[in-house]
């Protein structure tokens, strides 16, 4: 019999733990002449906001060691287009489709909950909270345990869907916001998001990227990715999503092993456009070869506790 | 669009730090269209991550593709380094190609250093006898024309240190007719350095003719999905970027912004 991969995150029912990272897989469609998006436990969506952004000046991208990383500048084609053009092909996969929001006030995050309240097909919103705050001079609000929380009821009281926040690492105890985010009410947490880096022409003396600063991901951000879940599932009661480098069906097994209920593949998609379907069928392979029913079984296993 | 392994067949030297590649993908040979690209995924570590976009150069009716590339970096130099027999995975064919000319013998390539590869595509699938400009820094990076199937077509080449052909740039190639493209051209192709596009960009713009160029830019995705490869669009455009990969590689040079576009790639 084939193991049973199927997981509760929170409220939500995913069908398998594998899910694809926010701005990796554009909006679903991009990538489904490729492989099938509906084997996926589901697809997170490239960030919303309320009004289209065109993005960062060029160059956006730059290859780093085991990773890359990017300044994209949150480029979408904000929620009216989503809604209009984008949405209703999502609205036909038979998988969880989650949309990942952010804002620039505390209001812009509450439009766009707002805008896709009642919507059936979308089963969650992902809080992307490493936006700048324009509020606070762009300082974002997910280094600030209580602006996060605020972030994370702005968004709850306006919308009918499980709430799942996504950390970022930039901070010095994440686990300061994950607690003031679950005290907020969030059902779920996903981390990490992108690491803050820079890389320098020395030809021309200058960043390479147009926005001087960027988010590292890849496989060079997972050992910190990876040791910030295993911090976070012990101290929340939430459940976990782990992010971070992920390629591999063996890196999602740590994930899952640190206690993560399900992960994100971001930059993995990139490489190679089934890497999620090889972690899937890795995934299964794993349990069989263990002789393991159920991936339930494996989460949390590598936690001292357990 | 197609994502698979696909087998070296060939790997030749053609000219200083360039190679010739060809690989046996007959689904995606079969799709291709000139000015359409590939992605290629250098190899199975992590370590260098990102596949490398490529001009499809040619296509073989065995099912061959071919690739034109120089060695840059780490990536072109792990394909330097494949034998036949050995495989990468290829992505492709990616985004737009080039509009074919409407009347035969009224097309301009113009081609700075690797930009050839995507015009020789053109050229050999137009079938017409099309003239060439090709520019290289020095003589040993010329690539002999045979390699690219383009014995029927006129060519013309300048190199910057004047070691073979007129000294100088391709661009000065227009400028013994009077800094302009001569007379009997309708449409002109181009592909290279940023520079040298804006030179064309600028001639074709104040003359009124048609230009269609190929662009690069770092990628991720190739797939239209990350908007890693943002160009300015021209100002009063419905859009601020196109993306290279999904709106490009090729475009029409009045639809973007050249007093913004990098002329640096890293
Ligand atoms: C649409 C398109 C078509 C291209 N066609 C050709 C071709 O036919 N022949 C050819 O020789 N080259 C071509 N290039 C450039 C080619 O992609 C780079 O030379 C190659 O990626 C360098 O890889 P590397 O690992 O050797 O260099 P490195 O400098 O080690 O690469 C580091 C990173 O920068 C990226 N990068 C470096 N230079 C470029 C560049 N010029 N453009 C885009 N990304 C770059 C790499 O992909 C990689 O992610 C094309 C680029 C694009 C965008
Ligand atoms: C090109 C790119 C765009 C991204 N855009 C978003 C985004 O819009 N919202 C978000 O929450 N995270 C975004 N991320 C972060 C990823 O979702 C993910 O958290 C991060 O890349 C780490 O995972 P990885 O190493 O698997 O890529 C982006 C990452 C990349 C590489
Ligand atoms: S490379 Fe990802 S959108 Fe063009």
């Amino acid at each position: 019999m084939s193991p049973d991969l199927h997981i509760q995150v929170g409220p939500l029912h995913l069908k398998n733990p594998v899910l694809t990272a926010s701005g990796t897989f554009g909006y679903g469609r991009e990538f489904a002449q490729l492989m099938d998006p509906n084997r996926l436990g589901g697809v997170i969506v490239k960030g919303i906001s309320l009004k289209p952004r065109p993005g960062n000046p060029p160059p956006r991208i730059v290859e780093t060691p085991c990773g890359m990383l990017n300044a994209i500048g949150l480029a979408n084609v904000g929620l009216d287009a989503f809604v209009s053009e984008k949405l209703p092909w999502l609205q036909t996969l038979h998988t969880a489709v989650i949309v990942n929001i952010y804002g620039h006030t505390l209001e812009e995050y509450a439009q766009v909950a707002a805008g896709l309240k009642g919507v059936q097909e979308i089963a969650a919103l992902e809080i992307n909270v490493s936006c700048p705050n324009v509020a606070r001079g762009g300082m974002s609000f997910g280094t600030d345990p209580n602006l996060s929380a605020r972030v994370t009821e702005a968004v709850l009281k306006q919308t009918d869907k499980p709430v799942i926040v996504k950390l970022s690492p930039n901070v010095t105890d994440i686990r300061v916001i994950a607690k003031a985010v679950e005290a907020a009410g969030a059902h779920a947490l996903s981390l990490i998001n992108t690491l803050t880096g820079m890389v320098i022409d020395i030809e021309t003396r200058r960043p390479v990227l147009g926005n001087e600063t960027g988010g590292l991901s890849g496989p060079a951000i997972r050992p910190v990715a990876l040791y910030m879940v295993h911090q976070v599932v012990q101290s929340v009661r939430i459940p976990v999503i782990g992010v971070g480098g992920i390629i591999t069906p063996e890196d999602a097994l740590q994930f899952l092993m640190a206690g993560a209920r399900a992960v994100e593949v971001g930059t993995g998609n990139f490489v190679d456009p089934r890497t999620t379907l090889n972690i899937i069928n890795g995934l299964t392979r794993f349990c069989r070869q263990k002789g393991i029913p159920t991936i339930r079984e494996i989460i949390g296993t590598a936690q001292q506790n357990w | 669009m197609i994502e698979q392994h696909a087998e070296v067949t060939f790997n030749d030297r053609v000219a200083a730090d360039t190679y010739l590649m060809g690989l046996k993908s007959p689904d995606i040979a079969a799709r291709a269209h000139p000015g359409q690209f590939v992605m290629i995924r250098v190899g199975a570590q992590a370590d260098p991550l990102l596949r490398r976009p490529f001009s499809i150069c040619g296509v073989r009716k065995d099912g061959g593709l071919l690739i034109l590339y120089r060695v840059v970096g780490r990536g072109t130099r792990i394909m330097a380094g494949a034998g036949p027999g050995t495989g990468f995975d290829v992505l492709g064919p990616l985004g737009n190609g080039f509009d074919f000319p409407a009347q035969p013998g009224e097309s301009l390539l113009v081609a700075g250093g690797m930009g050839i590869a995507p015009l020789s595509f053109l050229a050999q699938r137009t079938g017409q006898e099309v003239q060439i400009l090709t520019g290289y820094a020095c003589a040993d990076q010329q690539i002999p024309f045979e390699c690219l199937g383009l014995s029927h077509c006129a060519v013309l080449v300048a190199t910057e240190d004047g070691t073979i052909g007129h000294h100088g740039r391709v661009t000065d190639l227009l400028q013994e007719s009077g800094n302009h493209i001569p007379h009997g051209y309708a449409q002109v192709y181009a592909c290279g350095p940023i520079p040298m596009l804006m030179a064309v960009a600028d001639l074709t713009l104040r003359q009124g003719i048609a230009c269609q160029v190929s662009l690069e830019s770092t990628m991720a995705c190739g797939l239209g999905a990350c908007q890693g490869c943002a160009v300015p669009a021209a100002p009063g455009s419905d859009r601020r970027y196109y993306h290279v990969c999904q709106d490009g590689p090729v475009f029409e040079v009045g639809t973007l912004d050249w007093e913004q576009l990098q002329p640096h790639v890293p």
